[in-house]
């Protein structure tokens, strides 16, 4: 197992932080060259007009969980150093939910924000600095926050461990489920055009 | 021809060619692909995934600090993020910086810099810009809930099938069709 090369320990060096910015560079100019630098295209998910958002995240969530299965089952990644965010239910459920009125507000999520401020749109600046006062404000009322924050929690939990699946048959289903969802956008996608809907 | 006259002419000349050499976005698909080699990338040479909300919880962190550092370090939700080398030693920070010249040198590759603010036809800028800050409210406080936004939970959590970052997208979407009605005003 060559992989990951560095260790999370290790990310904040100098090599860790060179990896940082060559990735995020490579992230930024994946997000522009899709279009959801543009919130007016980004939102248009949430109107049924334009669903590049659902096709650009599954693609790549698709990709990815591809990737680390075959490089785990070819034994060059030891998966088990990759960090999976712990689930709390209840914080992701609802902290989701208020996630979700924010985006379609915005048009932009916290990462294509700065990508629309990159290539000088007003209104990308305009939800960096709300991002940034959001994070304040939970800040300060965070003394009233903690418990519910802290609760439910349940660790570093998969779908495939929580199932019993195999991680063959997870990744598989995982693919049929996007293809599914790919094949559904298209026919929406160009009945939405037929119908002129806006 | 006068060279005010030439400039009469070349400028309106110029102008549309700029705006027709924008070029169209490239396929979800092949973008989306892409976006994924690059979180694959993460997870393969760092062992973790790409992120964004962690940043501005950084830059925020460090805000605090400054002016009032007792308190930074005493509120868990900022001490948290208070590295030793200060926000510039951030992964995340770094990593955002990247994403603000990836995100730059694909637009002026593309001749898509400049873009206005983005809005619909019934609303004019200001009230845009007030609904795009709230909407950054909101979406800062739910990533700090949720532990991580689009980057850090949907997409890195999404494809190590994480049962929080699933709940977090199944949410999220949900939240935001239920509430789109309510911002129609703003897009269409």
């Amino acid at each position: 197992m060559i992989l990951p090369l560095i260790s999370a320990e290790a990310e904040s060096g100098g090599a860790g932080l060179g990896v940082a910015l060559v990735l995020g560079v490579a992230f930024g100019f994946a997000l522009e060259r899709a279009g959801l630098g543009s919130a007016r295209k980004l939102a248009g998910q949430f109107y049924g007009r334009d669903l590049t958002v659902l096709k650009v995240m599954f693609s790549a969530i698709v990709t990815a969980a591809l990737g680390v299965f075959w490089l785990s089952r070819l034994g060059f990644l030891d998966a088990s150093q990759v960090y999976v965010p712990p689930t709390f239910l209840l914080p992701q459920a609802v902290g989701g939910a208020v996630f979700g009125v924010g985006l379609v507000a915005a048009g932009l999520c916290p990462g294509t924000s700065c990508v629309a401020v990159a290539t000088g749109r007003r209104d990308g600046l305009a939800v960096v600095g709300g991002m940034l006062l959001g994070v304040l404000l939970f800040a300060a009322a965070f003394p009233l926050l903690a418990g519910f924050y802290g609760s439910t929690p349940r660790g570093t939990v998969t779908l495939p461990g929580l199932l019993h699946l195999s991680p063959a048959v997870a990744t598989a289903a995982l693919v049929a489920m996007a293809l599914g969802m790919f094949a559904a956008a298209e026919r929406w996608e160009r009945r939405a055009r037929a119908g002129g809907a806006s | 021809m006068s060279a005010a006259e030439a400039a009469a002419v070349a400028v309106p000349a110029v102008r549309p060619a700029a705006r027709a050499e924008a070029r169209p976005y490239a396929s979800p698909y092949l973008a989306g692909v892409g976006l994924g080699l690059v979180l694959l990338a993460a997870y393969a040479v760092v062992g973790r995934g790409l992120g964004a909300s962690g940043a501005f919880s950084s830059v925020a962190a460090a805000g605090v600090a400054s002016v009032a550092p007792a308190y930074a370090a005493a509120n868990p939700a900022t001490a948290e993020y208070l590295g030793a080398g200060g926000p510039l030693r951030d992964w995340l920070v770094i990593e955002i910086a990247g994403v603000l010249l990836g995100g730059f040198a694909s637009a002026w590759l593309a001749g898509r810099l400049g873009g206005a603010t983005e809005r619909g036809p019934r609303i004019g800028a200001g009230a845009r810009l007030a609904y795009a800050a709230g909407g950054g409210v909101a979406m800062g406080i739910g990533a700090k809930l949720a532990r991580g936004c689009t980057s850090g939970q949907a997409l890195t959590g999404g494809a190590l099938l994480s049962v929080g970052s699933w709940i977090f997208i199944a949410a999220a979407f949900a939240a935001a069709y239920a509430a789109a009605p309510l911002f129609r005003r703003e897009w269409t």
